[in-house]
């Protein structure tokens, strides 16, 4: 866990009393709704469909089971009685009233927590590995670069109106969780040839309108120098990023207008003059933060105990959802635990008050008071225990989130849709859940493997479609719903963007297609564990294509 | 239209130049960018003090060779939304040096004067009366800060060092660097 200082709980509180005076001025009128939108939005807080929207920060995905509660609190005091967990490791509220927001923000703030710039042309939430202090293949803890990021960000002066929202990702894993190849800036942590630690600097890429992979613009920067080439980017950005379109405001659309080369050369003038200057981090400020990261109490323990191999051998519902859910944690006798939002029927990443609550005191109970939130719209409880995987696995059966789907077919990235959103052409939960009644059955799921639908109801693509395996995108035919189908994306160390299908489908024809595909790949596929990505590189789209389109 | 300077509505001495328009010597004076340029040579001979209307699309390196002899640099907010002037009064301020009036023009609400003053800006064309008045309560409600920037203000790495300093007795005047 992180633990804020009376800094950190000082700036949360003035934030609060600040947001009610703007609450109190829009009430009466003082200020427009155009006035009020902005500021409203640095504070997370849209207007949807129906309602207002507050969304909450949870820094680099890190819950305190108190923090949880909290979550759960308010969904119970000021909303419906459940929440979503995004695809920006925050979570969102769908029904909340204007004129109770700020009792909502004070109450959050007690659990130091807060909106601020969940949304807003600024620095959002800086998004890390769920993993993060626990994963066998990272080279250190990414949050505490996290960290120092978003407290570079916070209230920036000179960047809170920037030309568009900006998002920043660090990994420090082989293995990509935190698809830093799709965001405005991403962070790869890895040793140089010297063996020093340092960051592969990566910007431009997104998804929206206008996919695109980052481009690397630094491959080596050393720690020292991360937050002033990070304000060097900012600036260009700020200055040069087109304002006189919304869609070609991206920091990407700089990248690519420029080229990946001039624009480094104008980051690369800015940062010169600044680098040595009071941004420059010494050892001390980045031990002080390090230092505020707490690590469990671990106890000596040997990895696979007894009792789990036996548990394992009586009940086949727990070895599917251990061979399925729970990872191998760096510590011995440990594991990190996925607690999947993704039931059959339900919508991707909602979780209600009393599971919140009930996640929170298993937290208490078995991971040392600790959970994280991915960008799949998952849970994870980072420090269990092997020994406890039995009584800890009939625990969340209980409350519904042990369904052993975790990075199979059923285990969908969808955003809100037209049920809340206002930008939203389709709906995309109904999508969801439909895709879930139809892969109910879990050998097929497992036969299938590693399979990430994501499905978009709009352009704005919060559902990443572009990087899902089969990705889904809403889009407005002559006033219906209809989707477009791409295959072969990929968010990881290898991000790609998926290949377009064919022309789009109804409505409700998509489930339909996409068990066509999926029967496509059960084909094509040249061996049981060749996963649908590498069906798709190997054979391309075009035998993909045929079997959806042959009968349509 | 109130001007904003240490926090109190004031009297603007400056008399804005329109495009083409005569420039009186005796008076100071406001002057867009086009005109600094082209009649830098006369604009460097007047006593009166001179500022310019900067537009937030050009540089403001451009500027370096005029600033010993600008008094005031007016920056534009199109709109609230358009920050670009924030980037360029801290170049202002940190890269050039520059130390004359740096004032905030064009759409300049309450919500905003935070963000200006520790961006460097000193003047606030305010748009509304009411967010004048405002203007020292906006401008206190905040104590921590997270970032250096270029108003002095303590960041927070900073003061938590010196806490942690003072804490063990280490004499202020070491820990400034």
């Amino acid at each position: 866990m992180y633990l804020y200082d009376d800094f950190d709980r000082t700036l949360v509180a003035e934030r609060v009393s600040e947001f009610r005076d703007q609450v109190a001025r829009r009430l009466s009128g003082e200020l427009t709704e155009e006035e009020f939108k902005p500021l409203r939005l640095m504070n997370g807080v849209y207007l949807q469909l129906h309602a207002y929207m507050l969304r909450i920060a949870i820094p680099y995905g890190t819950l305190s089971s108190d923090q949880l509660r909290m979550l759960a609190h308010v969904a119970r005091r000021y909303d419906r009685n459940y929440g979503h967990f995004t695809t920006r490791q925050n979570i969102q509220f769908n029904w909340i009233k204007l004129a109770e927001l700020p009792d909502a923000m004070a109450d959050l703030a007690r659990a130091g927590m807060h909106g601020m710039q969940t949304s807003g042309n600024c620095v959002r939430n800086i998004t890390t590995d769920q993993w993060a202090g626990v994963a066998t293949d990272e080279i250190e803890d990414p949050r505490i670069w996290a960290e120092l990021l978003r407290q570079l960000t916070t209230l920036h002066p000179e960047f809170s109106f920037l030309p568009r929202k900006f998002k920043i990702a660090v990994t420090a894993a082989a293995h990509d969780r935190a698809a830093v190849r799709v965001h405005d800036i991403g962070l790869r942590l890895h040793r140089n040839g010297a063996g020093e630690v340092g960051f592969e600097v990566i910007v431009g890429g997104g998804l929206g309108r206008t996919p695109f992979v980052g481009k690397t613009i630094k491959p080596f920067l050393p720690k020292r120098d991360l937050l002033s080439y990070v304000e060097a980017i900012l600036r260009v950005y700020n200055q040069f990023g087109r304002r006189d379109n919304i869609y070609k405001a991206r920091i990407k659309i700089l990248v690519h207008e420029l080229g990946a080369e001039a624009f480094a050369k104008e980051v690369e003038a800015e940062w010169q003059p600044i680098k040595n200057g009071a941004l420059a981090l010494d050892p001390a400020v980045i031990a002080d933060i390090a230092a505020r990261f707490r690590y469990p109490d671990y106890e000596t323990l040997d990895d696979s105990p007894p009792a789990l191999a036996k548990a394992r051998a009586t009940d086949r519902r727990f070895a599917a959802w251990l061979d399925n859910s729970v990872a191998n944690h760096k510590v011995p006798g440990y594991a990190i635990v996925t607690l999947s939002l993704k039931p059959e029927d339900g919508p991707p990443g909602d979780a209600t008050a009393k599971q919140m609550d009930a996640i929170a005191d298993l937290a208490d109970r078995y991971s040392f008071g600790e959970i994280r939130v991915g960008h799949e719209q998952n849970l994870v409880l980072p420090h269990v225990a092997q020994r406890d995987l039995p009584a800890l696995w009939r625990a969340l059966d209980t409350i519904g989130v042990a369904t052993p789907n975790v990075g199979l077919v059923t285990d969908i990235i969808s955003c809100p849709g037209l049920d809340y959103c206002s930008l939203a052409n389709t709906r995309s939960i109904p999508v969801a859940q439909e895709l879930t009644r139809r892969f109910r059955d879990l050998d097929l799921a497992r036969d299938l493997g590693r399979l990430h639908i994501n499905i978009s109801g709009c352009i704005n693509a919060c559902g990443h479609h572009h990087v899902g395996h089969i990705g889904l995108l809403g889009v407005e035919k002559n006033g219906e719903e209809y989707f477009q189908v791409t295959i072969g994306g990929r968010a990881d160390e290898n991000a790609e963007l998926g290949a377009l299908l064919g022309p789009a489908v109804p409505y409700g024809e998509v489930a339909d297609v996409v068990e066509d595909v999926v029967a496509a790949y059960l084909e094509l596929r040249a061996r049981p564990d060749e996963i649908f990505l590498e069906t798709v590189k190997r054979v391309g789209v075009e035998p993909f294509k045929e079997r959806v389109y042959a009968t349509r | 239209m109130p001007l904003v300077k240490a926090g109190h509505a004031v009297e603007d001495r400056y008399l804005p130049i329109l495009d083409e328009a005569p420039i009186p010597d005796s008076v100071p004076v406001i002057i867009p960018a086009a005109r600094l340029i082209a009649d830098f040579a006369d604009i460097a001979g007047r006593e009166a003090p001179t500022g310019v209307l900067w537009p937030n699309n050009r540089k403001v390196s451009e500027l370096e060779p005029f600033l010993d002899r600008l008094a005031l640099v007016a920056l534009v907010f199109p709109t609230f939304k358009d920050g670009r002037a924030y980037s360029q009064a801290r170049q202002l301020r940190e890269r050039h040096g520059f130390r004359g009036e740096l004032r905030a023009t064009g759409e300049v609400l309450r919500d905003q004067f935070l963000f200006l003053a520790r961006a460097g800006f000193d003047a606030f064309e305010v748009k509304k009366d009411a967010d004048a008045t405002a203007f020292a309560e906006t401008i206190t409600r905040y104590s921590v800060f997270y970032q250096p920037a270029g108003d002095g203000r303590t960041a927070v790495q900073r003061a938590r060092r010196d806490h942690a300093r003072r804490a063990v007795g280490v004499p202020q005047h070491e820990t400034v660097r």
